[in-house]
Formats: structure tokens, sequence, C-alpha cells
């Protein structure tokens, strides 16, 4: 097999990583077709990054195997290398040189003559509007001028498979939409990009196809509306009227449907996706007859945070509140 | 915008002068620092100054009678502490790569997979050649004369090059163990003060006990202080310069394998 005829641009089948005694990955696979964008969605410690390094050729993984146009990420490790861009919270910029000099000498490592990666790096500077600030240290850049940097830095090399992880992370939105507009731009110019993140939105924005890790396996896959719809049309909200009736409300509702409802203990909302309306009429009058008294009865539209509370069992919010760092995030598998 | 993708298929393997020119490029990368990290600028110049005033006028007359007598035997072996201390840079550097991750983007690269270790501590090559030059330039200051021909002298910076060298290899093993460069400052002084001090680098080693002698003829900083001190005052050298130059090369051979070993293992 070779670059010119693989069918996707990146492969994993049955990756396997532990780090001690936890397992990071415990059989992931993923297909990305080329020019596409396909979003890695997970709580941390999912074992969203440990993927990453696995297919930027970083780490090799203890069973499976991965593939980059068609070349192994272990035995054909050098050829992989000059496949990919790698960008994110880990492969960082060095602080202590200017913007300009950061990617000259990334243009240099990659055999670029003095002259070309003097040019290349003014060509990305400006692109990622950072001309004004070329020759300042990375050092005194802003989070998001240090991200565009970051960014520019994975790009010298013309790759054709970008990895970003979680690129987004920690921006203010308009350094975000900025981020994103660059990524649309780079897709539409053909590269296949691998992105992980924790925001949903950003997945729905970008990806054409989502998989969603959590515990080190992939619970789901699929475009973002078959996920959707994967996890439930819509979501019926039930609030009683008294707090104490909110039990009897959950069980009514798990006996009638086929998803564990959800509460809510803030607000004694009691949450359930439903395929369709039809069985509505059905579940009001047995509330009624069980003289449980509402406060609130609706039916909307499920959003990708209920996909992903559906899927992982915790909600994509609370998942990323408790960012304890995971043995992989320090890159040390001792 | 020119297309994003290369025309041609990826190169199967670096080329033999490939990993020399990655060298090269992140050496460049060590020396355009090296004028922007003020603090570690300051550290490798004032340190010997810092010693050489203490050791000079705080032990010269309880050791050798005159501050000046004790100059002439004091700064060569100041010159050896003060680039065996420098080395402890080199895997404070290394670590601070590898722990912000800019290592991690080398290793994305297709270049060879010891050009950026090379390229650290060839860069470091220049900080212990400031090192030196501070320790001399303030010796004289105080009085040091070297008193052996110029070419000897010569010899003695060169030998001072060498092993600090070699011995940062042993600091870059410790800078890729570490979890943050702190724990290399602090494990590293740990382990580099006896080695440093239990020689007769500042001290006749006549003066101590036995027990001691015993360590201190065999430690490495001993040969080098007298070979120091043999090719900058004068005296009979050579062989204190083969057993410096073998104990660099003993340690190069040892410290740069498993500094290696342990980079691939931990990135």
């Amino acid at each position: 097999m070779n670059a010119e005829n693989a069918t996707y641009a990146i492969e994993a089948r049955g990756l396997a990583k532990r780090f001690g005694k936890t397992t990071a990955l415990a059989g992931v696979d993923l297909t990305a077709r080329a020019g596409t964008v396909l979003g890695l969605l997970g709580p941390n410690g999912a074992g969203k990054t440990t993927a990453v390094r696995i297919l930027a050729t970083l780490l090799r993984p203890d069973s499976g195997a991965a593939s980059v146009c068609g070349y192994d990420t272990q035995r054909d490790a050098h050829q992989v290398r000059q496949l990919i861009g790698l960008t994110g919270q880990y492969a960082s910029v060095d602080e202590g040189l200017s913007g300009t000099n950061n990617l000259i000498m990334i243009g240099r490592l990659l055999g670029l003559g003095r002259r070309a990666a003097r040019a290349r790096a003014a060509e990305l500077l400006a692109r990622f509007e950072l001309a004004d600030a070329a020759g300042r240290r990375a050092k005194t850049y802003s989070g998001g001028m240090r991200r565009r940097l970051d960014l520019a830095a994975s790009l010298v090399g013309r790759p054709r498979v970008l990895y970003l992880d979680e690129p987004t992370t920690g921006l203010d939105p308009h350094s975000r939409n900025e981020v994103w507009a660059m990524i649309r731009e780079m897709v539409s110019d053909g590269t296949t990009v691998l992105l992980t993140s924790q925001y949903l939105e950003e997945a729905d924005q970008l990806a054409h196809d989502i998989a969603v890790i959590d515990r080190g396996v992939v619970i789901a896959t699929g475009t973002p509306d078959e996920l959707k719809a994967q996890a439930g049309q819509q979501v019926l909200s039930v609030t009683p009227a008294r707090r104490d009736d909110v039990a009897a409300v959950a069980a009514l509702l798990a006996a009638r449907l086929d998803a564990a409802p959800e509460v809510s203990a803030e607000s004694g909302t009691v949450s359930a996706a439903v395929e369709s309306g039809r069985r509505l009429p059905e579940i009001v009058r047995e509330l009624d007859a069980a003289g449980l008294e509402l406060a609130e009865f609706a039916l909307r539209k499920a959003s990708l945070d209920e996909v992903f509370l559906a899927l992982t069992g915790q909600p994509a919010s609370a998942a990323s509140a408790d960012a304890q760092k995971t043995p992989e995030l320090n890159g040390s598998p001792r | 915008m020119t297309a994003a993708f290369p025309a041609a298929a990826p190169a199967r393997r670096l080329g033999p002068l490939g990993g020399l020119r990655n060298s090269f490029t992140l050496t460049w990368r060590s020396l355009l620092k090296i004028p922007t990290n003020m603090e570690d600028l300051f550290s490798l110049s004032l340190t010997p100054i810092m010693y050489l005033l203490l050791f000079t006028y705080v032990f010269g007359g309880a050791i050798s009678g005159s501050t000046h007598r004790y100059l002439q035997t004091e700064l060569p072996g100041i010159l050896v502490l003060s680039v065996v201390f420098a080395t402890m840079g080199t895997g404070m550097m290394l670590n601070a790569d590898i722990t912000t991750g800019v290592f991690d983007r080398f290793r994305s690269l297709p270049i060879a997979r010891w050009a950026p270790l090379a390229g650290a501590i060839m860069g470091d090559a220049i900080r212990y050649v400031i090192s030196i030059a501070v320790t001399l330039g303030f010796g004289f200051v105080l009085g040091f004369r070297i008193t052996a021909t110029p070419f000897s002298a010569a010899m003695g910076c060169l030998l001072l090059l060498v092993f600090a060298l070699a011995m940062c290899w042993f600091s870059a093993l410790i800078g890729v163990m570490m979890k943050s460069p702190q724990a290399v400052q602090g494990f590293g002084y740990l382990l580099m003060f006896p080695i440093v001090f239990g020689s007769d680098l500042l001290v006749p080693i006549s003066t101590m006990p036995g027990w001691l002698q015993a360590f201190v003829k065999v430690n490495p900083v001993t040969y080098l202080s007298d070979a120091e001190r043999a090719l900058l005052v004068g005296g009979p050298a050579a062989s204190l310069v083969e057993r410096s130059l073998l104990w660099a090369l003993g340690i190069f051979v040892v410290f740069a394998p498993l500094a290696v070993a342990m980079y691939r293992r931990r990135t």
C-alpha cells in the first residue's frame, strides 16, 4: 500500500496503550477520509491525546496499528513525519525565539534552504496576522497569537494530514473563530484534519465525521447529524410542581420510555430522549392518573451536549471542569 | 498559499548528512537564545566571580598564607568548578524543552532522533567558553598570572571544554529523567557538590583525613584541577592531561548512551 491509493488519510485499528496501571486506550479504531475533518470528542482523560500522539509517531501503541496516507506510524515513521503537522497543547513553540525564528528553524529542519525558510516564515506570519509581532519573542505573545504561531509552525512543511489537539481550548470567542476559519481554509486546500475537542460546538461546526471516545474506547461514530439522531431526536423534559414528586415522575418515565431519564437535582427536571411525540398523550394521562402535578412539560430537539451525555454518561462541561492531568499529558510513560 | 500537497512521495530515510544538518540548525537555535536568557547569563558569569572573591579572600590567607599565592593555585580550580557547574544548565534546558513540549514538535518532524540532544549540547559549548572567559578575565583583575606558555594555557582551556562537553551528558541524563527544571537543579547540585568539592580543587590534599584522600585521589575533578594548574601555571602536565581526557571519554561513553536511551523512552 502507498500514499497515492490509500483509501483513508488516517487509519487506526485496535490501538491499545497503557501507562502503568492506567489504560489510556483499549482498542480504538479510527478512520478519516482524505480531505475531511474527523472530530475526536471526549472528556478529559478519555484517551484523545494518547491517540493523537500515536498517530503523530510520538508514542508506540502496545497493540494495534495506525497508518497515515498508507504509511505505518511505527515502521514508516520517517515518512509519516514528512506528511503530518502537529499542533495543540503539547507540540509547543519555542518561547525564547521570535515568531520568525521559530518558523525558520522548522523550515530549516525540514530541509529548506536559508532563503526559502525565511520566505516561508514570512508568508505564514502574514497569513496568520502575526507579521507585526514577527520579531518579538513568542514569550510575549497573547494566548491567541501563540496558538496561531503554533498552527503556522505545523504548516511550514505543507502537511497532508494535520493534527489539531484541542486547538481552541482557552481561547476567547474571537480568536476561536479565527482558528476555525483557518482550519476551514486548510481543508478547502485538501488537507485532512484530525481535530480533538471537548467542545461539541466545535465538532459540529467543523467535522465531517465524529468519533466519540470515552475511557479509551470509541463509543459512537458518525456525522454530527447521525449522532444527534442516534441519541434520540427529541428530548422530553418534565418538571413536577412538588420536589417530592421528582422520583415518582422519573420512575414513570423510565417505565414508559426506552432511555433512562436524567434527573437534574438543581431544577428538579426529569428529561429523557424520545423517538417521537406519539407516546406523549399516554404519558400525560398516566402522570395525571398518578396525581403528579406538573410545572413544565416540554418536547424539544436534542443538543449535541445531550448526545454526549447520553453516550458518555457525563456532561461535556462537567467532564472538562474536573480537568485533572492524565498520565499521557505529562508525556512520561514511566 | 500554494497547494497543500507535496508532489513527491516522502523519502524513506534521512541522508547521512541530514542528521548533522539538523543538529547545526538546533545549535543555531541554542545560540540565538543565549543573549535573551538573562538569568542564565547572569548565573553563568556571576558564579565564577562570586567564587573567586569568596575563596580568594576568605580562605586564601588560611590556606596559602597569602591571597595572591593562593590565587595562583586556586584559579585553575575555580575554572573547573565554574565549568562543571555550568554543565547543569544543559540538563535544565533539556528538561524545559521536554516539559514545555518543544521536543514533541521536534520529534514529529522528519529529523534525526539524536539531533535535538546534539544541537542543545553543541550550543552549550559557547556557554562554557563564556564561563572560562569570565573566570580567567576576573582572575587577571585580581592578580592571577599565566606563568606557563600561551600554547599550554590554550590547551588548558581546550581541555576544560572537552571535559565539560563530556560532563554535560551526565547533566543531560538528569535532565531527561527529572520531572521539572527545578528538580534537575536541586538533584544535580546534590550530586555535583561532593564531586566538585571532594577534590583538591581548592585545598591541598595533604590536609585531608585518609578516607577522604582515598576518594579525592580517584576523583576526576582532582586530575582535571591538577592538569589545569600544570597547564596554566607550570609543571609536568602530560600524565594529568592524559588521565583527565580518559575520564572525559569514560564519562561520555557511559552517560551519552544512557541519556539518549532515557530521552527516547521519555519522549
